[in-house]
């Protein structure tokens, strides 16, 4: 029950509404109660509603509001991107931003590939069950 | 003289708003060096000699005046030219039809008509799409495109699709109704041929890409899930 991820200064989060909804942003300031100073590398620094955020397990260590070579050279030395690519949530968006670029060939070729895989584990299942029985 | 080549002049009198220009009318007549143009023709703007006027012809009176007034039609400048083709359909291009006999099919688009329409082949051998016309709008374009360098298209055209003419029969009673029946038309030798030649081409590009034949072969059909305005082509 107790909180995992605080909103500090380095906190990583994904932007869930707006303008910039999906982009990774550093949290680099709190303003007040609601709002956050948040900064990416192609991005310029502005102020986001903690209700546009939502927190990842990563932090990055960096003092309060760097400039932009200070916080992509932190974002480079704790390796967000790779953590963020490989970690499910990450992977997640990424196969949901896959599936729907695809293209109609692409979805029947998709099709055709599941169809095959389906068979092939049937009939190792079928093996399975002949060993058994 | 013949006409100089200039590019397109734009104004010397920049706006200063709408309607509103900077200089005045004597600032650019002197900025046109109009003063130079007159100087060098002796005081005068240079004119042309004017053409003689052919003489009238005279017309003689009509034999009949309307009662009213006929009114003129209106003037009707539109030039009739086909449909504007969406940049997405390309030469090649993997189009789905989406209506008629042949709905759900993909087909290879080749080229438009001057009617417009788009001459569209399935390969025939591949899905049973023969050579056909088929309007823009009840067409959906996918991304996926085919080779189809090499093929000469230039033969067909509106008149090729149009339905043949017969001669009319003299209607005798009695033979009205087994002429009726006798009437079938076979397709002639010359468009199976064409058909063929176009095709030969086509599934030569169309092998080359792995799985492409049974995607063309295969219907398309909206399934569970899937949602028309968040799909890609």
């Amino acid at each position: 029950m107790p909180f995992k991820r605080y909103v500090e200064i380095g906190r990583v989060a994904l932007v869930n509404y707006g303008k910039d909804y999906g982009r990774l942003v550093v949290i680099v300031d709190v303003i007040d109660q609601n709002r956050a100073l948040v900064d990416a590398p192609d991005m310029v620094r502005g102020q986001m509603n903690f209700k546009r955020l939502t927190l990842t397990d990563i932090k990055i260590d960096i003092n309060r509001v760097p400039n932009k070579k200070t916080l992509v050279a932190a974002l480079e030395a704790a390796d967000v991107k790779n953590k963020w690519e490989n970690s499910s949530w990450g992977r997640k968006l990424i196969v949901q931003k896959k599936r729907a670029s695809l293209n109609d060939f692409d979805r029947f070729k998709i099709m055709l590939a599941k169809i095959k895989k389906a068979g092939v584990v049937r009939q190792e299942l079928s093996k399975l069950k002949k060993q058994t029985a | 003289m013949a006409p100089k080549q200039r590019t397109p002049r734009t104004s010397r009198n920049p706006d200063l708003i709408r309607g509103v220009g900077k200089y005045s009318r004597s600032q650019m007549y002197h900025k046109r060096g109009l003063w130079a143009i007159k100087a060098k023709n002796g005081g005068t703007f240079p004119t042309h000699v004017k053409k003689a006027a052919d003489a009238p012809v005279a017309a003689k009176p009509p034999k009949f005046y309307p009662v009213d007034d006929v009114k003129k039609p209106l003037v009707n400048k539109r030039k009739a030219r086909p449909t504007k083709l969406r940049a997405s359909i390309t030469p090649g291009t993997v189009l789905i039809i989406l209506a008629g006999r042949f709905k759900g099919k993909r087909v290879v688009f080749l080229k438009q008509l001057t009617s417009g329409l788009l001459l569209v082949t399935g390969p025939f051998k591949v899905n049973g799409v023969p050579l056909r016309r088929v309007n823009q709008s009840y067409v959906i374009a996918t991304s996926t495109k085919v080779d189809i360098a090499g093929l000469n298209v230039e033969k067909f055209d509106d008149k090729y699709f149009s339905k043949k003419v017969e001669k009319k029969k003299k209607k005798g009673e009695g033979e009205f109704f087994e002429a009726e029946k006798e009437e079938k038309s076979l397709l002639p030798q010359e468009k199976k041929d064409d058909q063929k030649t176009v095709d030969a081409a086509l599934i030569k590009s169309i092998e080359a890409v792995p799985e492409l034949k049974s995607y063309l072969g295969a219907r398309f059909s909206l399934k569970a899930g899937m949602k028309p305005h968040e799909l890609v082509f």
